[in-house]
């Protein structure tokens, strides 16, 4: 199949950036996006062009580092997925593509559809952890868990820290990615000790970033490739308020 | 060098305790004079950086990714072992350790794999405090499943993302420890070589992956924790970044490789559809629990797999192996794939596919129930392949995996170079000629979480009177100078083809020669043709841009350099094992039915090889068994 993509290229931080054109001929149908990509750059070597930046891991949906805007939506086309699942299948053959980085200040440009997430490392950093050292665990089976609080639990923390839904977001919040993190620690008794301190800390540290509020437009939760539920943001702002009164 | 494993004194039992009440103490105060640092942020490299840390010891933490949370560890699905024997069913820490020995076909030591099974236990206990989501039943208490070459159900999950959750916990561990200002984490930044001061690991060179700037970080000791080194092949199930140059920088300056040719081929992953794919994406083992493996009786059927009637499928593996069925071990059930997809079974497009079926467990446990332990597998599934696998049997088809082989370490985890330890995958030292199914994440955390914590200091208190290493010694001048000429010669080669192109042609020459099955003829040839493409990529590639600046092409060149000199060491081990042991098929020694032919007494050694300015010498660690008599390993 034959496509044009058109890719946002921008040499550094401050440089300005342009949307720039190439066809690409010869693809296939089973080709993943990504591998798309791969191909064209292979063709901008050769042509002796810089390769196109971005990013990428273990392609299969679970480390969080590719994401790009694709034709106007974060991951491309479809709900719930994430760029490196995306296929050509999913274009027709002479399709425009348009390519573009995550767009949101608190993720700034480092090259091409390359960004700095490093943000959502440090609302991390501000408490979504348990404060217990190595070897000071008591028997696993000691404190039992409902399967129901499990289950709840698992579902925020299969978050994968793309940042899709700051990208989608018309305010660039960050709100379902810190709220993921918070309800998944807070559900669980072994988060209890420190759950009030979590909340307050580690939403200042999302609003010292820079990222925008949410108002609740659940355009985040279309784009989550684990489909996380944007009620838990309505939780996180509950768990907020709880912890202005408890903390 | 006589290679030294400091297997400790006494009882199977007893060997982990007596050396911990042996090894030497570091008082806090000189503890946080001592610096160290960790390569690699995976569960091995996290677990450790945020263990050292609380012990007090100053941690510099280092990966390629732009986030620690990205480390492969992320992509494990299926499971992590433990003798908790919670299902009452008869486990213990004894029948793991047997289990893991005889799985890797009793090619490691003893000593090590008695300590892996002893410290699962509180492994589960940790996570579990530190906010694993595992898998629970109605009352609270844990779940488990089986995995492959295991007769009891000792696997806790979590979902399909497994690996994803530990790591995630790891990752809020380090980052509780950098938020402590006890650990400095440097992203986007890879290791390009080892600096080795009066014979001790005394620091790395960095190179700044978005400004492409080389750094000198010193330390009292280096810990890599890089993972696995099976993106060799090109197409595996592997991260596309994950690559084996730190170790091979390693091992070219003075540290042992072990057993480079064992590496593991895994049974259920998606097929190849075209040239052009980079990833072979993974389907858990976890599957085989409910999922029947088959293909049809008959060659070239062309029919749809749900219009073949029971009588025409062949569920190969029960037929070979009735006791443990489809969950045979994952060199064993690849074999089996691989015999019928060669003799003309195959399905699929390619006819390089077997299927994964779910309809019996479907009618026997309900779709609620397969939704709910699979769920995310299906949907991934349905996402990469367009089909939906609770309407029709999954195609599978198997792709290299993961690394037995790795640096040679001793009981401490110490390489041949003092003061360089190797943990998480890229060490060789529980796994043997074959890995167990949910023994990889196990393995990664009890190294960086339990064992180089408890070994470290051993060494570092010797080296308490020693200076501190300074990055202005001629040591890192001459290592830092040697990879700046390294990468300026990948870039002034401007010849005329794709990194790319040199990868997909290395990997086609390991995948035929040095993955499932190998032969003398084979291994030879693919050595010669190894050293060719080394000299043609040296004249012949092309990579645009600079060194300096982020440059992803120039990544791919330099790991891609390592990996063929790589190549070349793992098939002169797989040549120089005249046996089939595990993972290491010789055709030249099988029975008539096909299964592994074992040569104990002349191979019963795991072979560590010294670069000897790449005339590769091997070394031999005997392997001395004294609990397990080792037998024929049968699954049938």
């Amino acid at each position: 199949m034959k496509v044009t993509f058109k890719i946002w290229r921008q040499e550094s931080p401050d440089a300005k950036g342009t949307f720039r054109a190439y066809q690409v001929d010869d693809l296939t149908e089973d080709m993943s996006f990504l591998e798309a990509l791969d191909h064209l750059n292979e063709l901008l070597v050769l042509k002796g062009e810089e390769v196109i930046a971005y990013e990428y891991d273990c392609r299969e949906g679970i480390c969080g580092q590719c994401g790009v805007f694709i034709n106007g939506r974060a991951h491309g086309p479809h709900n719930n997925m994430t760029t490196c699942q995306l296929h050509m299948r999913s274009f027709k053959d002479g399709d425009t593509i348009v390519v573009e980085p995550w767009r949101a200040a608190s993720f700034p440009i480092i090259k091409d559809l390359i960004v700095d997430r490093c943000a959502f490392d440090r609302i991390i950093e501000k408490g979504a952890y348990i404060s217990a050292k190595t070897g000071t665990a008591p028997e696993a089976n000691a404190i039992p868990i409902p399967k129901s609080v499990a289950d709840a639990a698992m579902d925020t923390a299969a978050c994968i820290g793309c940042g899709a839904c700051v990208a989608t977001c018309k305010n660039s919040s960050a709100a379902l990615f810190t709220a993921a993190k918070i309800n998944h620690l807070n559900k669980l008794p072994q988060g209890k000790a420190e759950q009030h301190q979590r909340v307050k800390e580690m939403t200042w540290q999302m609003h010292e970033e820079g990222f925008g509020s949410c108002t609740f437009t659940g355009a985040c939760e279309v784009e989550c490739p684990e489909e996380i539920s944007i009620t838990n943001i309505a939780e996180m702002n509950a768990r907020f308020i709880k912890s202005k009164i408890f903390g | 060098m006589k290679l030294d494993s400091k297997i400790p004194a006494g009882r199977l039992e007893e060997k982990w305790r007596n050396y911990q009440l042996k090894s030497q103490l570091i008082n806090p105060a000189n503890k946080k004079k001592l610096n160290v640092i960790v390569v690699g942020s995976g569960l091995s490299g996290a677990g450790a950086a945020s263990t050292l840390a609380e012990l007090g010891y100053d941690v510099q933490c280092f990966c390629y990714q732009d986030s620690a949370r990205r480390a492969h560890s992320v992509a494990a699905q299926g499971g992590i072992n433990a003798a908790k024997n919670y299902q009452h069913d008869g486990d213990s820490v004894y029948r793991m350790f047997y289990d893991t020995l005889k799985g890797g076909d009793f090619r490691s030591r003893e000593a090590n794999v008695y300590r892996l099974a002893e410290l699962s236990a509180p492994l589960i206990d940790h996570f579990v405090q530190q906010g694993v989501p595992f898998a629970r039943e109605y009352g609270g208490v844990l779940v488990n499943r089986s995995f492959g070459g295991v007769q009891v159900q000792r696997t806790f999950y979590a979902r399909g993302q497994t690996g994803q959750q530990l790591l995630l916990a790891a990752y809020s561990q380090l980052y509780k420890m950098i938020r402590a200002k006890k650990v400095k984490m440097f992203p986007r930044s890879e290791m390009m070589d080892l600096v080795v001061i009066d014979g001790k690991a005394k620091g790395i060179i960095v190179r700044d992956l978005v400004t492409g700037e080389l750094k000198r970080y010193a330390a009292d000791a280096v810990v890599l924790a890089t993972g696995g080194y099976s993106r060799v092949f090109r197409l595996s199930t592997l991260a596309i970044g994950c690559n084996g140059s730190a170790i091979w920088k390693a091992h070219k300056r003075g540290a042992y490789f072990a057993a480079p040719s064992f590496t593991q081929i895994h049974p259920t992953a998606l097929p190849q559809s075209s040239e052009a794919q980079s990833k072979l994406t993974l389907m858990s083992e976890s599957l085989r629990n409910d999922g029947r493996i088959w293909v049809p009786s008959q060659k070239d059927d062309t029919r749809k797999a749900n219009d073949i009637p029971e009588e025409e499928r062949d569920y190969y593996l029960e037929r070979r192996y009735p006791s443990f069925g489809n969950l045979a071990p994952r060199d064993i059930a690849s074999r089996a794939a691989k015999e019928r997809i060669d003799a003309g079974y195959g399905v699929g497009r390619l006819k390089n596919a077997v299927y994964l079926d779910f309809k019996h467990a479907i009618e026997r446990l309900g779709l609620d129930t397969i939704k709910d332990r699979y769920g995310n597998l299906f949907n991934m599934y349905m996402k990469i392949t367009g089909i939906d696998a609770y309407k029709e049997p999954m195609q599978i088809s198997p792709a290299a995996h993961f690394s037995m082989g790795g640096l040679w370490v001793d009981y401490e985890l110490m390489t041949t170079i003092p003061g360089l330890y190797a943990v998480g995958e890229c060490n060789f030292s529980d796994h043997g000629a074959n890995r167990l199914g949910a023994n990889s994440l196990l393995q990664a955390s009890v190294d960086g979480y339990f064992i180089l914590p408890n070994t470290i200091n051993n060494y570092l208190a010797s080296t308490l009177q020693d200076q501190h290493a300074d990055i202005n010694h001629p040591a890192f001048d001459k290592v830092e100078n040697e990879v700046s000429a390294h990468l300026q010669r990948i870039i002034n080669v401007d010849g005329t083809k794709t990194v790319d192109h040199y990868h997909r042609e290395l990997g086609k020459i390991m995948w035929n020669e040095c993955a499932m099955s190998r032969n003398k003829v084979g291994l030879e040839d693919a050595i010669n043709k190894i050293i060719k493409l080394k000299e043609e990529f040296w004249n012949d590639v092309k990579i645009t841009g600079s060194v300096s600046g982020l440059n992803t092409e120039l990544e791919k060149a330099y790991r891609l350099a390592d990996f063929i000199e790589m190549g070349i060491l793992m098939c002169a081990d797989a040549l120089q094992r005249e046996e089939s042991c595990g993972a290491h098929f010789r055709e030249e020694y099988q029975t008539d039915e096909g299964e592994a032919v074992r040569v104990d007494d002349q191979y019963s050694f795991v072979s560590a090889w010294d670069y000897n300015n790449g005339d590769f010498k091997l070394f031999k660690e005997q392997l001395e068994f004294e609990n397990v008599q080792p037998t024929v390993r049968s699954y049938k």
